[in-house]
């Protein structure tokens, strides 16, 4: 009788990359439906999975049929347990806890028959990459010299990473088996991401409200019915606001920048002053990134005046006159809506069940990522975070306003 | 830059004048009466109009005085200009912007 070929070990011997799935659910039928998708291997783990013996054989099984290479991550570096998984048909292992030379013999004796070992079946490829804790970006380099060296040592490293990024760096490390991600994890997004949808070039016509109650939003493309909405439209709050039938203190004015030509490495941190009224820093590519300051007037144009950029960089050659030489490649404008106290509303609205997240036009990109989380709670549970309490619409009403002109830097 | 017509001045740059936000405004007839819902009102809320709005404009490099402007807020042309207590003139409708 011919003993199976073992592809995945035929594959990393000649040096192949080999591209895996990390499999946690611990069932036939998962193992079966991925089994099918194309992976090169994919690791069953009994080690942090609820995975017994029998689990495992019915794993094996379904694998069978499909051409893939399953492997078994054995729960411990023992005898007993790694006879009975190559028992049962499993021709790959991962062994965990092997951390000396030492345990890394017996786990190989324990795979061979004597005299070579105390068992011994078809073959185990030598030696099993031990997935660690790739978050740590200390951790990074260690990873690095322990795939090249493994290579180096004529071995075959492998890493589980759900980061794609991470996954290319490794393998161009030398790592030969590559887990790309795990059922788990693929399994947790997905249904995360179902019932969400992103809809372009599809603008609000309008709000459909009765009783004072929101019921949904019409749209160029149709109604969309909700019994919640979130309003986070930036400059166009004020215009949103307005075809729900109320007004917000929002002005909308335009905004601009500018990027001057590419020069080497002259600023390494963001200036601003609040006196002349200018901002500069240097990007990665070498161009200062020179702002400038609103429109004094509402305007929906997206283009800044130019007196605006005259005097931003009137302001800037005042500061740094060596930069009076440089010439100036791109300049836009974009909308800010801002408040009188300069600080963002986050809250209800006077329609029950239609949320506002606006007013970001002094400060937005440095709080708006946490501010969608809190404007989420706030919508989840109808009643503000603490955190956002006090940035209610009803702040106007009750004068207790949070001048934020002098945190924000910024003189609009 | 905008030229802004002055009605009392002429044509003028956008530098010489300096903005009074959105014009016909009333203050409450009666500040002890009004409650607080009316002066969120008139101290706050704002139509932040995406067309044809009319707005406030000092000369203040000029002949310092007030005036009113209609003026469409996405290309920016200005329609008229008035003097402060004039009615705003009728120029498009809500549906023609």
């Amino acid at each position: 009788m011919d003993l199976p070929q073992n592809a995945f070990k035929r594959a990393i011997g000649a040096g192949r990359t080999q591209i895996g799935l990390w499999s946690s659910l611990s069932s036939s039928y998962t193992v079966e439906v991925i089994a099918g998708a194309g992976f090169d291997w994919i690791l069953l783990d009994s080690e942090h999975s609820p995975n017994d013996l029998e689990s495992v054989l019915g794993q094996l099984q379904a694998a069978a049929a499909y051409p893939t290479t399953p492997i078994v991550r054995v729960p411990w570096n023992d005898m007993v347990m790694i006879k009975r998984h190559l028992d049962i048909g499993a021709q790959s292992l991962l062994v965990p806890y092997v951390s000396t030379a030492e345990e890394a013999r017996s786990a190989v004796s324990y795979t061979r028959y004597p005299p070579a070992g105390v068992r011994g079946v078809a073959d185990l490829h030598a030696s099993l990459g031990y997935p660690g804790e790739t978050a740590n970006p200390k951790v990074k380099p260690l990873i690095d010299d322990a795939i090249r060296r493994i290579r180096r040592a004529g071995k075959a490293p492998g890493i589980l990473t759900g980061v794609e990024a991470d996954a290319r760096h490794w393998l161009e490390c030398g790592a030969l088996f590559v887990a790309i991600g795990a059922d788990v994890g693929l399994l947790a997004r997905g249904a995360d991401a179902l019932g969400v949808d992103i809809i372009q070039e599809c603008p609000v016509t309008g709000f459909r409200i009765a009783d004072g109650r929101v019921q949904g939003v019409e749209t160029a493309k149709g109604f969309i019915k909700a019994g919640k909405v979130g309003l986070a439209v930036a400059g166009h709050a004020g215009v949103m606001a307005g075809l729900a039938g109320f007004r917000l203190p929002v002005t909308s004015q335009p905004l601009q920048a500018l990027v001057s030509e590419p020069i080497k490495p002259v600023l390494d941190t963001v200036i601003m002053s609040g006196a002349v009224h200018a901002y500069v820093s240097q990007s990665d590519k070498g161009e200062l990134v020179i702002g400038a300051g609103a429109d004094r007037y509402i305007g929906y144009g997206q283009r800044g005046s130019f007196q605006v950029s005259e005097d931003t960089l009137g302001a800037i050659c005042e500061l740094f006159p060596s930069f009076r030489r440089l010439r100036m490649m791109r300049q836009w404008g974009g909308i800010v809506d801002i408040c009188p106290d300069a600080s963002p509303i986050i809250g209800k609205t006077p329609v029950e069940g239609l949320y506002i997240n606006c007013g970001w036009g002094t400060g937005g990109f440095k709080a708006t990522p946490g501010s969608g989380w809190v404007f989420a709670q706030t919508i989840a549970n109808e009643r503000p975070h603490a955190l956002n309490a006090a940035f209610s619409l009803d702040r106007f009403r009750t004068g207790y306003l949070i001048d934020e002109h002098g945190a924000a830097g910024v003189a609009h | 830059m905008l030229l802004i017509p002055c009605p009392y001045c002429g044509e003028r740059a956008e530098s010489e004048f300096s903005y009074g936000g959105e014009a016909h405004i009333a203050r409450p007839a009666d500040p002890e009466k009004a409650s607080d819902e009316a002066w969120v009102d008139y101290l706050y809320l704002r139509t932040n109009t995406k067309g044809v709005y009319f707005e406030r404009w000092l000369h203040a490099h000029g002949c310092r005085r007030w005036f009113n402007v209609a003026r469409h807020t996405v290309s920016y042309e200005i329609l008229a200009s008035y003097e402060m207590g004039a009615k705003p003139p009728k120029l498009v409708t809500e549906s023609e912007i």
